[in-house]
């Protein structure tokens, strides 16, 4: 198969950064997205230019690492999917595809594709945890959980991180992260005693990031690759307001 | 050099106890006077950090990663064993040793794996009250399941992300200690060396990936939380980013690395698919409770696999081992997968893979009881393959994935350099020749959470520590000495990616010290990396500036410390003429083609200390005595 690729280019957080095209050609249809920028980087390393820059590490869909608009969509076209799962053969022979990092102002772009997602972890040092040190633990069975209430904590634990719902958010809000872990904390009995804590200092944080706050679009949730539901934002603004009126 | 051990006296089941009670232990007031610098944020490193910052101490914590929370142990599928028994099927702690000490092939400590097995239902506990969402039964509990072969369900798991719930967990009390500042962390640092000033580990130089500034970071003690090398074969279930850095680096300044030929090469992974592919994909080992391996009986059979009858299939595991079947340990099913696709029985475009087939199992409990269990690895297999395993079986074939070996270190975890500390995966201590599944996350977090904090207490306790600052020698020296080796490899400016080196590396290393090992081979392999090596800097392109966020540099410079690496693993290899758990040495087999151990000559760590560039590493020997699991020959039949 063959691809031209518009790729964001910037050179560092304060360069300005404008599209440049490539072409690849001989992909075969079984190649992952992050393998064609790999095929790119090493045409372009033989040419003697700089390679793309992308974050990328675990390359099945669970570090977060990776993270790309194409074509306007985060992690591309595919529902379920990150970028670095995302498949060629998705795409029509001969497609051009534009290619650009995550916009959204917490998020600022440190090269090419790569942005700083650091907001992210302040807003889980504000409060994203359950105060138990080392060794403080019952045994792990003496608190019974419901086992809907585990399953759903699940769905809403298996955020990556990986700031989809940011970018493609029109008001660059990070409400469904934020409510994946306050709904997670919300549902299991182990995170009861901090829950008031919890919720306002997260939002407080994610405030302070400059992140936008949420109008209901759902867009977040139709791009999210680990399918987290808006329902968890439901349950973090029935959080919040329990937490203010007590 | 004598390697000592430091093994408590005493029956097995009182040494760890006994062992807490002498050390000695630092005065709550006094722990602010110490800085601990702990490098990586998996599970062992995130776990030691914070578990070390809730005692008190000062901790520098950093890592290559954008955030702690994408650290490889994320991608840890399958569970994580505790002798819990709640499932009352006869499990122990005992048990969880003895199991972990023959899984290993007896090359594993005994003392260490004992504790390993005592501290790991404290490791489900602490997790629970984190707030991992594990599995649970309708009552509420935990539920457990049993996982590579074991025969009793002690596996607990978060769907088919374990690792990533784990991982979150330790990520989540890191956090809160990063908000109190008794952690300062530091992203996007390559850690490049380390300092050791007047015989103690004091401190690392760290490279700051955006800026490309080389920083110092001083402390007391070092801990190295820098994961696995199995990226040293290219292509492997590790992450891309994984790599030998730290531990290499560690290595040259003196800390001896122990059994590097013990790799694990896992049996269930979706085959390669052609030269650009970049990484393996794992299909968790649970798979196997459920699907039947098989090959067709005739070589060459090209037929749709729904076209081959019954009656011409070879199930080759349950005909090989009638009591495990399709669960005998990951190396017997790697070994032989490989050995039927050599005899010319593989299957698929490439003829290296066998059939996974879960059509029996469909037929028996229906689909939606197998989507249920695996469907998000189903999902995961069409995503990659555009095939569907509900209806056609998968294809499967091994890859790398675990190393056993790592830098040596005595029963407190450090290595054989004073103050430098080794945990999780990136040290050797307690899966032997083998490592069992769901047996990697439960040690990384009993390293972190509850041995490592114990032990490095007594070493700072009852040692003394001259200042160490930026201006002290050793710190200039190792400052020095990183910036030269990123000013060469810029300098090259050869015609090859740092890329095709890696390849090339991984192509010899699959081939000829891969499953299957051979005396000719190994010389071979020797020979040829180091001839690699050397054409590497020769001809390497290293493209961009020191001074600028440059992928192309940090792999150019993990992929020269493989080069060396690559020639060690090999160099054992060769040594140990045995079979023994993932360590197949052809020339060392059963007349059944099992793997042949000598203990007569070989129940020892071999653990290799470095003597210089381009000179022979030296072997120091570790005998290994056990007490309580007799060494016998491993039997799946
Ligand atoms: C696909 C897959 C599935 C697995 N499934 C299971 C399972 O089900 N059960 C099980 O028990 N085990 C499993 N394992 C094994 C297990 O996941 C790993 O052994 C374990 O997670 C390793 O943890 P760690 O903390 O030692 O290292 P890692 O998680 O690899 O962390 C290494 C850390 O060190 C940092 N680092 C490394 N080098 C440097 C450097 N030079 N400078 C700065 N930072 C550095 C990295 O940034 C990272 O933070 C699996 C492994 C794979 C590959
Ligand atoms: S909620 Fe979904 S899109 Fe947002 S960070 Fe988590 S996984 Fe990514
Ligand atoms: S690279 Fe890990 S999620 Fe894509």
């Amino acid at each position: 198969m063959n691809f031209t690729l518009k790729i964001w280019r910037q050179k560092n957080r304060t360069d300005k950064g404008k599209l440049v095209t490539y072409a690849v050609s001989n992909i075969p249809p079984d190649a992952s997205f992050l393998e064609v920028l790999d095929v790119l980087n090493g045409d372009l390393v033989r040419k003697g230019e700089e390679p793309v820059a992308f974050d990328h590490d675990c390359r099945e869909g669970i570090c977060g690492s990776c993270g790309i608009m194409i074509e306007g969509r985060a992690h591309g076209p595919n529902r379920k999917a990150a970028t670095c799962e995302l498949r060629m053969r998705s795409f029509p022979d001969g497609d051009t595809l534009t290619v650009e990092p995550w916009r959204a102002r917490p998020f600022p772009v440190i090269k090419d594709l790569v942005v700083d997602r650091s907001a992210f972890d302040r807003i889980m040092q504000a409060g994203g945890y359950v105060s138990v040190k080392t060794g403080q633990a019952p045994d792990a069975n003496a608190i019974p959980v419901p086992k809907h209430h585990a399953e759903e904590a699940m769905d809403a634990a298996a955020c990556i991180g990986c700031g989809a719902c940011v970018a493609t958010c029109p008001n660059g809000s990070a409400m469904l992260f934020v409510a994946a872990k306050v709904s997670q904390l919300a549902l299991l009995p182990q995170g009861h005693a901090e829950r008031k804590e919890r919720v306002e200092r997260m939002l407080a944080q994610m405030d302070a990031e400059g992140f936008g706050s949420c109008s209901n679009t759902y867009a977040c949730e139709a791009e999210c690759p680990k399918q987290v539901s808006v329902q968890h934002i439901a349950r973090l603004n029935r959080e919040f307001v329990r937490a203010t009126a007590l | 050099m004598t390697l000592d051990a430091k093994i408590p006296s005493g029956p097995i089941e009182k040494k760890w106890d006994a062992h807490r009670f002498n050390m000695k232990l630092v005065n709550p007031a006094n722990k602010r006077k110490y800085t601990i610098i702990v490098v990586g944020t998996g599970l062992a490193g995130a776990s030691a950090a914070a578990s070390l910052a809730e005692l008190g101490y000062n901790v520098i914590s950093l890592c290559y990663h954008e955030s702690p929370r994408r650290a490889h142990s994320i991608a840890a599928q399958g569970g994580i064993n505790a002798p819990k028994n709640y499932t009352n099927d006869g499990d122990s702690i005992y048990r969880l040793f003895y199991d972990t000490v023959k899984g290993g092939d007896y090359r594993a400590r005994e003392a260490n794996v004992y504790r390993l097995a005592q501290v790991s239902g404290n490791v489900i506990d602490q997790c629970v009250a984190q707030g991992v969402p594990f599995g649970r039964e309708y009552g509420g509990m935990l539920d457990n399941r049993s996982f590579g072969g074991a025969q009793v369900s002690r596996t607990f798991y978060a769907r088919g992300q374990t690792g990533q719930q784990l991982l979150l967990g330790a990520y989540s009390a890191l956090s809160r200690q990063i908000n109190t500042g008794k952690v300062k962390y530091y992203a996007r640092r390559d850690m490049l060396d380390v300092i050791i000033a007047d015989g103690q580990a004091r401190g690392i130089i760290a490279r700051n990936m955006v800026t490309g500034e080389l920083e110092t970071y001083l402390g007391n003690a070092v801990v190295l939380a820098t994961g696995g090398y199995g990226n040293v074969f290219y292509l492997s279930t590790n992450a891309k980013a994984s790599n030998a850095t730290a531990i290499w680096r560690a290595y040259k300044r003196g800390a001896v690395f122990a059994n590097p030929c013990f790799t694990q090469i896992h049996p269930t992974c979706i085959p390669q698919s052609g030269d650009f592919q970049s990484k393996l994909t794992l299909m968790s080992e649970s798979l196997r409770n459920d699907g039947r391996i098989w090959v067709p009986k005739k070589k060459g059979d090209t037929r749709n696999p729904a076209d081959i009858p019954e009656e011409e299939r070879d199930y080759y595991l349950e005909r090989l081992y009638p009591s495990f079947g399709n669960l005998v340990p990951r190396d017997v099913a790697s070994r032989r997968a490989k050995e039927m696709c050599d005899k010319g029985f593989g299957v698929g475009s490439t003829k290296l893979a066998v059939y996974l087939d879960f059509a029996d199992a469909i037929k028996r409990t229906g689909k939606e009881t197998i989507a249920e269990k695996y469907g998000n690895l189903f999902d995961m297999y069409h995503e990659i393959t555009a095939e569907d395993p509900y209806t056609t079986p998968m294809r499967i074939y091994p890859a790398v994935h675990y190393t056993m070996g790592g830098l040596w270190v005595d029963y407190n975890l450090m290595s054989n350099v004073p103050g430098l500390y080794v945990i999780g995966e990136a040290n050797f201590s307690d899966h032997g020749a083998n490592r069992l599944g769901a047996s990697a996350l439960m040690q990384g977090l009993a390293d972190g959470y509850f041995i490592l904090p114990y032990t490095i207490g007594d070493y700072l306790a009852t040692s003394q520590f001259k200042a160490v600052a930026d201006g002290h020698p050793a710190v200039a020296e190792a400052k020095g000495a990183t910036q030269e080796r990123i000013a060469r490899l810029l300098a090259v400016k050869g015609k090859r990616t740092p890329d095709d080196f890696h390849k090339a590396l991984g192509h010899i290393m699959w081939n000829k010290v891969g499953m299957g090992r051979n005396k000719k081979g190994l010389e071979e392999a020797i020979q040829q990396i180091a001839a690699l090596r050397e054409e590497f800097w020769k001809d390497v392109n290293v493209i961009g500036a020191a001074g600028d966020l440059n992928g192309e540099l940090e792999r150019a410079a993990r992929i020269a410390d493989f080069l060396e690496l690559g020639e060690l693993l090999a160099r054992d290899a060769h040594h140990r003429e045995e079979s023994c758990g993932g360590h197949f040495r052809e020339e060392y087999q059963t007349d059944e083609g099992e793997a042949q151990r000598n203990d007569k000559k070989f129940s020892y760590v071999a653990a290799w200390e470095h003597t210089g560039d381009g000179k022979e590493p030296k072997l120091h020997k570790e005998p290994l005595e056990f007490e309580y699991v007799k060494p016998s020959q491993r039997s799946y039949k």
